[in-house]
């Protein structure tokens, strides 16, 4: 067994990367995720592994110098909230455009605008459908433990160089503030293993130059590489992970990610001792969707919740997995309020069962 | 005499750096960009540093300068070369790294990423290409557009009061104390292309030397832009530009050399 730590869910984010190899760290302070570069700082991360940690002076100068560093190759990574992540948005569809690999965590707050500080699940459509301007994806993963925390980021930066894609984290600020125990993994190297062929670390005489860019002023061009880059989303989707709770004598379902599925393992318990059986599919990868697992479990139920802390958004990804086949119906407090595990039953009661 | 005893290698007197490849230029002809293009090839080639060299690319007219550059090459969005250059300066600390940036970009939009790059005093050289106009876009007010300077946003000429002051930037980083050398220079005669490759060579040096942050602003035309010939645009770069932005280094060794400067900080001198 690994080595056991009580710890925040932002501080495991922090340890995981200084084990995971990270070679950068570049971010600037917003809560609820302040924690990882704080604890980066106080770890000494830099003595720890020779890894590099920097606070900009923006989110704007901090994802461009995640660009940066990616461009060579190197294991790199920020995080924030959400208007910071919304800042970053520009730089990350360059990432995307130019095909880097990195890691973004964002500890979702309630919004619009600056919002609140308090925990949400409302960056959903933004994480998943592209966030920035173009066609495209990142490869999303929703941790719903301290634990998770910390495996994910081993995860993501593997998820990332295998399709030179960004890799987020969507967690929250539930996830970002609580303590847990973590089992936490061996220290890695910060050793490359990946095909280097594309990276831009100086041209030597024995190759062309490398380029990073996301420019192709030839509309036909720049459509192939759409192609391309359609082709590697459709690839991705052999990445999709979920978790099924009490689903195998399920005759309800509830689906949830990060928090909301915590607390709808205990609306599935209380749900049970009233002789209902629900079970709960907890999407791990929210890009890729774990649609088809999904439509199967869809078979078997009369209802499905979807149950996020927002207005109703991953709930459109759960009615085009199961093709209208079964009722489908939202519940979230949202805004920075969490739903409790009754205020989910009786929803579920009422717009499911009841309806 | 035939032309084949006049091109032999004996009679060379002027060769194209390697490192700029054959791709034809995009540049308007007369363009400052080309020259400034390759006065920083020849330096990378003298210097014997292309293997350790990465560049980055701004979003402007010279967007595409990793065309025409044959070294690894990052294409930064609008004004954040800086950070690019910082992320990759920093996981890299013993390559050469430079951004090649327009007014727009350097002054306007990526102001932020400018100044604190410039005042955390990355070990990087930022070549500033200062034509006072958005070139690529089509001519539009930049941030150093001149007083009264017509543009396509400013088609009356820049007014003061309606839309603020041209920014001297250079002038403003030659202040802050992570900068090592600072200096404003041009490409448009054989004698002013020289000292830019002086200045551009002492940057790169510095950087060996691990001395701080080495900052060269060009002052160039854009002909196009101005909607002037290349000769007339030179003649009035020469006229209405360099008394606003005088050429000359500002700091050396992370010493304040112009007189302006020293005045503005209330030190004397003769
Ligand atoms: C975020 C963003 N805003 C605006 C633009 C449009 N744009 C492209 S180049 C440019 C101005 C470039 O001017 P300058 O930096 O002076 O370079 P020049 O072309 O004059 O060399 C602008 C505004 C863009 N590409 N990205
Ligand atoms: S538009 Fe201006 S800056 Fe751009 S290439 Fe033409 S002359 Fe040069
Ligand atoms: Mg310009």
């Amino acid at each position: 067994m690994g080595e056991l730590q009580l710890m925040k869910g932002n501080e495991a984010i922090a340890e995981a990367a200084i084990r995971a190899g990270c070679d950068a760290y570049f971010g600037y302070p917003i809560t609820p995720q302040s924690e990882v570069l704080e604890y980066l700082m106080s770890e000494k991360a830099y003595e720890r592994t020779g890894m590099v940690v920097l606070q900009a002076e923006s989110e704007l100068a901090a994802i461009n110098m995640v660009y940066g560093a990616a461009s060579t190759g190197k294991r790199v990574m920020t995080s924030s909230s959400s208007p910071g992540i919304s800042l970053k948005q520009e730089g990350i569809s360059y990432m995307a455009g130019a095909e880097l690999p990195c890691l973004i965590v964002n500890v979702v707050r309630g919004g619009p605008g600056l919002g609140t500080i308090q925990p949400s699940q409302a960056d959903y459509f933004q994480s998943t459908k592209g966030g920035g301007h173009g066609d495209y994806r990142l490869l999303v993963l929703a941790p719903a433990s301290v634990q998770e925390m910390s495996d994910f980021v081993k995860l993501a930066f593997d998820l990332a160089f295998k399709y030179r894609n960004p890799a987020l984290i969507l967690s929250d600020g539930v996830i970002g503030q609580m303590m847990e125990k973590v089992e936490l993994f061996e220290q890695q190297p910060r050793a490359t293993t990946f095909d280097q062929s594309w990276v831009t670390t100086g041209k030597t005489p024995n190759r062309e130059r490398n380029i990073i860019t996301s420019l192709n002023l030839d509309p036909v061009l720049q459509e192939q590489h759409n192609h391309h880059l359609q082709e590697k989303y459709e690839r991705m989707k052999a990445e999709v992970r979920f978790e099924r709770y009490h689903c195998d004598d399920a005759e309800y379902l509830m689906v949830a990610y990060g928090s909301s599925a915590r607390i709808c393992q205990k609306a599935v318990l209380l749900a049970r001792e009233k002789g209902i059986r629900v079970g709960l599919l907890r999407p791990i990868t929210l890009y890729p969707f774990p649609s088809e697992p999904l439509l199967e479990l869809s078979k078997q139920v009369k209802g499905i919740l979807s149950v996020e802390m927002s207005a109703g958004q991953m709930i459109e990804d759960v009615r085009l997995a199961v093709h209208d086949t079964v009722k489908v119906e939202h519940y979230g407090r949202y805004g920075g309020v969490i739903h409790s595990p009754e205020e989910v039953l009786d929803a579920f009661m009422k717009k499911i069962v009841g309806g | 005499m035939d032309i084949k005893d006049i091109i032999k290698p004996e009679n060379l007197v002027y060769k194209r750096t390697p490192l700029l490849t054959s791709n034809t230029l995009s540049y308007c002809p007369g363009c400052g960009h080309g020259t400034t293009h390759r006065v920083i090839m020849e330096v990378i080639e003298e210097m014997g540093i292309q293997a350790d060299t990465i560049g980055i690319a701004p979003v402007g007219c010279s967007v595409l300068a990793y065309d025409f550059m044959d070294i690894d090459m990052v294409q930064a969005a609008h004004g954040r070369a800086p950070a690019v250059a910082t992320g990759i300066k920093r996981t890299w600390p013993e390559k050469f790294v430079f951004s090649y940036q327009g007014d727009g970009d350097l002054a306007a939009i990526g102001t932020s990423e400018t100044i604190h790059c410039c005042n955390r005093g990355e070990s990087i050289v930022i070549i500033f290409i200062n034509n006072g106009i958005y070139g690529m876009t089509g001519g539009q007010m930049a941030p150093t557009t001149l007083v009264g300077m017509k543009s396509s946003t400013s088609p009356y000429g820049r007014d003061v009061a309606f839309m603020g002051n041209p920014l001297k930037i250079t002038e403003l980083v030659a202040q802050l104390p992570g900068t090592c050398f600072v200096t404003r220079q041009a490409v448009h005669t054989p004698a002013a292309v020289r000292k830019t490759k002086k200045a551009v060579r002492m940057a790169f040096e510095n950087q060996k030397a691990n001395k701080g942050l080495s900052f060269i602003e060009v002052v160039s035309n854009c002909n196009s832009g101005w909607k002037m010939t290349p000769v007339a645009a030179n003649k009035w770069m020469e006229e209405n530009m360099f008394p606003f932005y005088p050429l000359g280094d500002m700091k050396v060794d992370g010493r304040i050399v112009s007189k302006e400067l020293l005045s503005l900080a209330g030190v004397k001198t003769e």
